[in-house]
């Protein structure tokens, strides 16, 4: 097939993948998006696999069958709550296939000294979005430190790394030989780098580095479609850069912070908080019941430790029957909450509750006063009014859902320790918070047991 | 001149990109997310043409490694935002609407 007729089909791949993200805007119309994304892909392999240029299948076969039986069985095995995880290590892929084809594409003939570059620079992004992806993995699934590991003389080790990776890349795009020492110092110092740009940063900043990690794996194939000379990997490529940068500036301004402080600084230990003190008002399952029978508003507030209690389902079964008692049942979500942008919509989304219940911040927030119950489930910086309140407060200025301005906060915890980012929580000793104790899971459990009784 | 015509491509995709991402609702983020990452998987295109023109073992090897591993991107990435969407319903009107008052 000739290179025009395979451009022109790339053309309409590209449209079905534009008209794809456009149907994303409403969860109607999503799964639709994602399927002409999915066919966008398909005719853009199938097509490329008429070029020319290809003589031999046999090894595109056994990685083809290998690839799809691996991502596959992932795919149907992950569980919602490890979605973080999983989307970083497929970051991570990504991000290796992408240096794979710099790589590879120096071995075509005659290339310019701007390919060689776009080479290098899909090397780079590509190493640096494939090691980072594992550390972010490795500290999401906590096989390693979840903290940010900060030493005394990083800032310095890393711009000597830069400045040897530019070194080396100069050196390697002026005479570009196949087996230059170069060539295997850029691919190894992008390899570091990666490592070295996700391990200072902590646990609770996750969702920042999976959503950058997602824009560099875009950028990583847009650099490749320089490369080779491929439009469509870079309109592809760009689409997903913009999308991670979008995500990464949300997640950023959700936690008032700029980029490069939760890049190049460990969560501030500097600013000690005002310390808090006070009683806590302790309740137990049975008076929790009373109040939320005779509520008529009831918002839930989940955070990283509904997942971890495996609470979803009780939630919306208590969710459910509040509504059959009358009560209007609404959702609350922070931006930061869960370990990705958008996770915890997914958890309850898999428990069945109804898309259209699920509120944002800044819906809750200016009607948060005619809520009767908020029930915190494991959610405790989200919630922090120390943020609004407490200049001293490392969270000071973050968003928060003002849940202490409801007429009755229910905060569901294990004990008294902080949160994430080790800060205390004034709303547990607030005038209108009562707090049960206990597994999240198991006192809902309980809760429900009293209204069925 | 190819190199701008490719810079031109790019320019015109970001800002694309910008006007089409802003508009996902925060709801759809984690999606949005795995989406796009099986969408950076089109390297798979690039992958293509490496292990397959034959020119070098070296080329061959490397372009077939590339290959797995954008499929794993592509397959696994489409899967799991299909899985996850497909969750994603809306109240069911008849029978337990009675809640509105």
């Amino acid at each position: 097939m000739s290179d025009v007729l395979i451009n022109s089909v790339y053309i309409i791949a590209a449209a079905l993948f534009i008209f794809g993200l456009k149907l994303l805007s409403s969860p109607a119309t999503a799964v639709r998006g994602n399927l002409f994304s999915t066919i966008a892909m398909f005719i853009a392999v199938v097509v490329t696999l008429f070029s020319r240029d290809i003589l031999e299948f046999q090894w595109i076969v056994a990685a083809v069958i290998v690839g799809s039986i691996v991502g596959a069985v992932t795919a149907q095995k992950v569980a919602m709550t490890s979605m973080p995880e999983m989307v970083a290590l497929f970051n991570g892929s990504g991000g290796v296939a992408s240096l794979l084809v710099g790589w590879a594409a120096l071995y075509n003939t005659g290339n310019t000294t701007f390919t060689v570059v776009t080479i290098l620079l899909s090397i780079l992004i590509g190493g640096v979005t494939f090691s980072g992806s594992i550390v972010a993995w490795g500290k999401l699934a906590e096989v390693m430190t979840s903290r940010a590991i900060v030493f005394g003389a990083q800032r310095i080790v890393n711009a000597l790394l830069l400045a040897a990776l530019v070194v080396c890349g100069v050196l390697f795009a002026l005479d570009p030989a196949l087996d230059s020492p170069y060539l295997y110092a850029v691919i190894a110092l992008s390899l570091v780098f990666g490592v070295m740009a996700v391990i200072p940063i902590g646990g609770a900043d996750m969702p920042v580095v999976i959503s950058l990690l997602n824009s560099y794996s875009g950028l990583a194939a847009c650099a490749a479609g320089f490369a080779i000379h491929n439009n469509i990997l870079i309109v592809a490529g760009s689409l997903v850069g913009a999308a991670g940068i979008i995500l990464t500036n949300i997640m950023c301004k959700a936690m008032n912070r700029s980029l490069a402080n939760v890049l190049f600084s460990g969560f501030g230990a500097v600013k000690t908080a005002t310390k808090v003190e006070g009683e806590v008002k302790p309740i137990n399952t049975e008076d929790a019941f009373l109040i939320l029978e005779a509520a008529s508003s009831v918002t839930f507030v989940p955070g990283y430790g509904m997942a971890v209690a495996q609470a979803q389902h009780v939630v919306r079964e208590l969710g459910e029957l509040l509504e059959e008692n009358g009560a209007e049942v609404t959702y609350a979500l922070h931006p930061v909450a869960g370990r990705m942008p958008g996770h915890m919509n997914v958890l309850l989304a898999e428990a069945n509750v109804p898309y259209d219940q699920l509120v944002e911040m800044d819906d809750i927030n200016p009607r948060i006063s005619n809520v009767d119950v908020a029930v915190v489930i494991g959610a405790n910086d989200v919630v922090n009014p120390a943020a609004r309140e407490d200049e001293n407060s490392p969270i000071y200025g973050m968003p928060i859902i003002n849940v202490d301005q409801a007429r009755t906060v229910f905060v569901l915890k294990r004990s008294m320790a902080s949160g994430f980012s080790g800060v205390d929580n004034p709303l547990f000793f607030g005038e209108n918070t009562r707090m049960l104790f206990g597994d999240a899971k198991q006192s809902l459990s309980a809760v429900i047991a009293e209204f069925k009784n | 001149m190819e190199a701008v015509f490719l810079a031109f491509v790019l320019m015109l995709s970001i800002f694309l990109g910008f006007e089409l991402i802003s508009k996902v609702p925060a709801t759809l983020h984690t999606p949005l997310m795995s989406g796009a990452n099986a969408i950076s998987g089109i390297t798979l295109v690039g992958a293509l043409t490496s292990a397959g023109a034959g020119i070098d073992g070296m080329a061959t090897l490397l372009g077939a490694l590339a290959v797995g591993f954008a499929t794993i991107n592509v397959v696994g990435g489409y899967m799991v935002t299909n899985r996850m969407l497909s969750m994603f319903k809306k109240k069911d009107a008849p029978g337990k609407a009675g809640g509105q008052s």
